[in-house]
């Protein structure tokens, strides 16, 4: 059985309780097994911007934190994955501040040795769980559904430091929507931002270009958005439901999170995915799902 | 006389006290939203909704508040098994010493016929209760001073609680104690009591005490004849043992008198009994003089807290009592500092070694400016660094047995720092994905203040330098300051192709993107390579940038454009700070 250590920062216990229900619901069947930690603290992506050594302290406080496990890290959150691949990236090199903040770990009694692998949700669900696999594992399939997936950059690039999937042409997403017999559509601006990084501090750059992320998913017939990742999630759920209600007469392009599109067709409740959470209604998904199968 | 006038006096202003503190919760607000409402308008809002909850369902969940968080302290025991333990010995301890021995007389005299205090089971019970209390107060002292609780912070409100505590219980055991050992007392006794006694008849019950009853006598001397014993113990028996239980049921003031025993005599004929009985009461009415003003308010304020947070729904609630209960959640801290020992900020914390990013050390300066105080430049732009690092996880709100809803409390307090304190770095980082999230808040007027603010302490003076009419000056040493990281150096490889302007989205999205952002991706990495570090520090675009990686991912040269440019920000922001410096040094500050 796969035993991984639990990452799920913190949009997701605050804003985006149902990714954690829906991924842990999902992993279960699948045999992993998730440990968690309580003492984890902020990947350190919120403070990225202004606060080099704040940003490091807190990936390598957890990294460390893990290694006393001696377990993998699972990361729901594309921006947590981020955050901890780039901390790691930076550790792997000598420097002053580097030495300052493993001096810092160090008196917390922890250690930092960079032994903790930092994998994607979808990573481990592509590579070690593998297709075949979860094909087996589902009760019914999606018809005629289009589904638009939503990367997220801070998985995909640096792609040298994510290693997440090729940068130009990824289709790990894809291929695990099109399991569940969804269509993975092609469009313009699939691997472009969600906007969510300038929320706050520029928000109607922010909302342009959603918004033109949005032009081009409704203009390639997706019914549906897909994320995997809170910030992309929140932007194109809540936010987008901010935009709406600014903008009387838009038609909005609801959000599914990929355990929770991955989880009905493998026939766990809708309760336990949390599908009621989300600002934008997404029950109509539950009209796309196929009879069971034989 | 002195008791009785203590004892008013304190009363009197632990009632005024009261009062005062009920009545800040009406006029006070923790920060921006709600500012304009009355207290009057307040008060009745209050009054209003909770006799409607008292009369609808949500009574139920009213009580199952009240039983599982205030009486049972559910939040503390799920926290630590010790930290509930100590909890509850002082909790009930306390509480049940106040009704059967400080209001025993009113208490439990109307309760039980036989209510006599030297009797059993109340003999007993006096020591039990104060043993609990003691033991609570030691499993305090042991977390704050000895166990290494990381981010757990004592402050002298701290110290104050467990000092009165430990004061009230060990002066009220040492006087019990002594009293036990105490001849003086022995024959105020025997006068009250058995006074028409023979001299023999004295001498044998004594002896007996003597012996059997912890007393320290200089009449009698042991070894003590059993026929003497017998008969003084006779005599106890029909004078004493009706209304005196055996001291040894007073086990903690028993064993306390056979410590002070050696000293025992010169004790009691120094007068200490009389002392340690002033001190005792002294310090229970100094305690509940001041109780309205210090920590322990929070045996008011946290139940309110509690049970009010049981009903309320954050976004139902009407804002005047939203307003009220804010300023009752600021009373109802007790620094346990639970909040602080998960909060996701805590390596903020570490890194910049400012206390106000830890949840629990804020509510000491948001109470402070609730009540209108005025702080210093140096103490708001701390407090206001600390409010805004914080990543909106909402753990402190989850986990705070006193029940507070620290996430709403800092949204408010949040944006009255950042409307009106100064201009605040942070505010141009992910940290605001929050605020903007709740943008509609904020009156759109006002709304983007603090990003200009912010904006214009980091960049306002590079922006000149980025006039495309001023001629540059390409001379060393130009150069401005170097990248701070070798490994980010890596501008000096672009060979101008402008793939990373051409990938970028931001730079997508606009018109006139030069105008927007001062300078595109690639034109910052020029500029570096000419050495005016400081021309791209002016760059807006760095603050625009989503970090996406679109530029560097595309860069057919290597360049790490989007790490050069978070280099950039790191630049500015230190910028800001030292100019702070200089200028608190150059006494800016008073």
């Amino acid at each position: 059985m796969e035993r991984y250590i639990f990452f799920i920062g913190c949009q997701i216990p605050s804003r985006v309780p149902q990714y954690e229900t829906a991924a842990r619901a999902v992993l279960k069947k699948f045999g992993v097994e998730l440990a968690d930690i309580r003492q984890f603290n902020c990947c350190g992506y919120p403070m990225r911007n202004v606060d080099k050594k704040a940003f490091l302290l807190s990936s390598v406080k957890n990294l460390a934190l893990s290694e006393t496990q001696g377990l993998d890290m699972l990361v729901l959150c594309n921006c947590c994955f981020g955050a901890l691949k780039n901390a790691e990236h930076i550790m792997a090199e000598k420097g002053p501040l580097q030495d300052e903040v493993l001096g810092t770990v160090r008196e917390m009694g922890l250690d930092y040795q960079g032994k903790t692998r930092i994998r994607h949700y979808l990573s481990v669900l592509y590579h070690d769980t593998g297709i075949a696999a979860i094909k087996k594992q589902l009760h019914k399939t999606y018809e005629e559904l289009n589904i638009a997936v939503q990367y997220g950059c801070h998985a995909l690039r640096p792609s040298t430091v994510t290693q997440f999937d090729d940068p130009a042409a990824p289709s790990l997403f894809d291929e695990l929507v099109a399991a569940t017999g969804a269509k993975s559509v092609d469009w313009t601006n699939k691997l472009e931002c969600c906007g969510a990084p300038l929320m706050g501090t520029n928000d109607a750059l922010s909302a342009d270009l959603f918004s033109r992320k949005l032009e081009a998913a409704i203009k390639a017939e997706a019914d549906f958005f897909c994320t995997s990742c809170p910030y992309c999630q929140i932007q194109f759920d809540t936010v987008q439901q901010m935009l709406v209600e600014d903008n009387a007469g838009q038609k909005p392009l609801p959000s599914i999170l990929f355990p929770q599109l991955l989880g009905l067709s493998m026939g766990i409740d809708p309760q336990t995915l949390g599908l009621g959470a989300n600002k934008l209604d997404i029950s109509k998904i539950e009209s796309y799902l196929s009879k069971d199968k034989e | 006389m002195v008791f009785t006038v203590s004892l008013y006096a304190s009363l009197i202003i632990f009632f005024l006290g009261l009062i005062y503190r009920g009545g800040t919760w009406f006029q006070r607000e923790a920060g921006f939203y709600g500012q304009e409402m009355s207290a009057s308008a307040r008060f009745f809002s209050a009054f209003q909704s909770m006799l409607a909850v008292i009369f609808s369902p949500k009574i139920v969940r009213l009580l199952q508040a009240f039983v599982l968080d205030v009486l049972l302290q559910r939040k503390i025991l799920k926290e630590s098994v010790l930290r509930w333990a100590m909890h509850m010995l002082i909790f009930w301890g306390f509480i049940l010493l106040l009704f059967m021995h400080a209001l025993g007389q009113i208490v439990t005299d109307s309760l039980f016929s036989n209510y006599e205090s030297t009797l059993n089971p109340y003999f007993f019970l006096r020591d039990l209760f104060g043993s609990m209390v003691l033991a609570g107060v030691v499993i305090a002292v042991i977390r704050r001073f000895f166990l290494k609780i990381p981010r757990l912070m004592t402050s002298s409100m701290d110290k104050y609680a467990i000092g009165i505590l430990a004061v009230i219980i060990l002066s009220g055991f040492l006087l019990s104690g002594l009293k036990i050992t105490s001849e003086t007392e022995f024959s105020n006794m025997v006068d009250e009591y058995a006074g028409w006694l023979s001299d023999e008849e004295l001498r044998a019950l004594e002896s007996y005490w003597v012996s059997d009853q912890g007393l320290v006598s200089s009449d009698v001397t042991r070894p003590f004849e059993a026929d003497v014993l017998q008969q003084g113990k006779q005599a106890h028996e029909s004078y004493c043992a009706y209304c005196h239980a055996p001291a040894q049921s007073a086990f903690a003031s028993y064993s306390t008198g056979k410590i002070l025993s050696p000293a025992a005599g010169a004790m009691d004929r120094a007068g200490f009994v009389g002392i340690l009985w002033y001190i005792h009461f002294l310090s229970c009415f100094i305690g509940l003089a001041y109780l309205p003003f210090s920590k322990m308010l929070h045996i008011f304020s946290t139940p309110v807290t509690i049970m009010a947070n049981a009903v309320m729904d954050e976004k139902k609630s009407k804002p005047e009592n939203v307003a009220t209960r804010q300023i009752i959640e600021l009373d109802a801290c007790t620094h346990c500092c639970t909040c602080s020992l998960y909060c996701s900020a805590m390596m903020g914390y570490e890194a910049r070694q400012n206390t106000y990013i830890l949840p629990s050390e804020k509510i000491a300066p948001l109470k402070a400016l609730a009540a209108g105080r005025d702080l210093d430049e140096a103490e708001t732009r701390a407090i206001l660094e600390g409010i805004y690092l914080c990543t909106n996880c909402d753990r402190c709100t989850v986990v705070c047995p006193s029940g507070i809803n620290l996430r709403q409390l800092w949204l408010n307090a949040r944006e009255k720092l950042l409307q009106q304190g100064p201009a605040e770095p942070l505010v141009l980082s992910q940290l605001s994905f929050v605020r903007g999230l709740n943008r509609k808040k904020t009156p759109a007027d006002i709304y983007p203040l603090p990003l200009e603010k912010a904006d214009n302490a980091v960049s306002a003076k590079y922006r000149p330098l980025l006039d495309p009419d001023r001629s540059i000056d390409l001379t060393p040493p130009a150069a401005g300051r170097q990248l701070a990281s070798g490994f980010e150096n890596t501008f000096s490889y672009c060979f101008g192709c402008q793939n990373c302007s051409t990938v970028c989205p931001v730079v997508g999205n606009y018109e006139d993107p030069q105008e927007q952002l001062g300078l595109l991706p690639h034109q910052i990495m020029c500029s570096l390579g000419l050495g005016l570090t400081e021309t791209a520090m002016g760059a807006k675009m760095i603050w625009d940038c989503l970090t996406c990686y679109q530029c560097q991912e595309h860069c057919p040269q290597n360049v790490n454009v989007t790490d050069i440019l978070y280099e950039l920000k790191y630049m500015a922001v230190a910028g800001v700070d030292e100019a702070r410096q200089n200028h608190d040094q150059a006494g800016g500050l008073r």
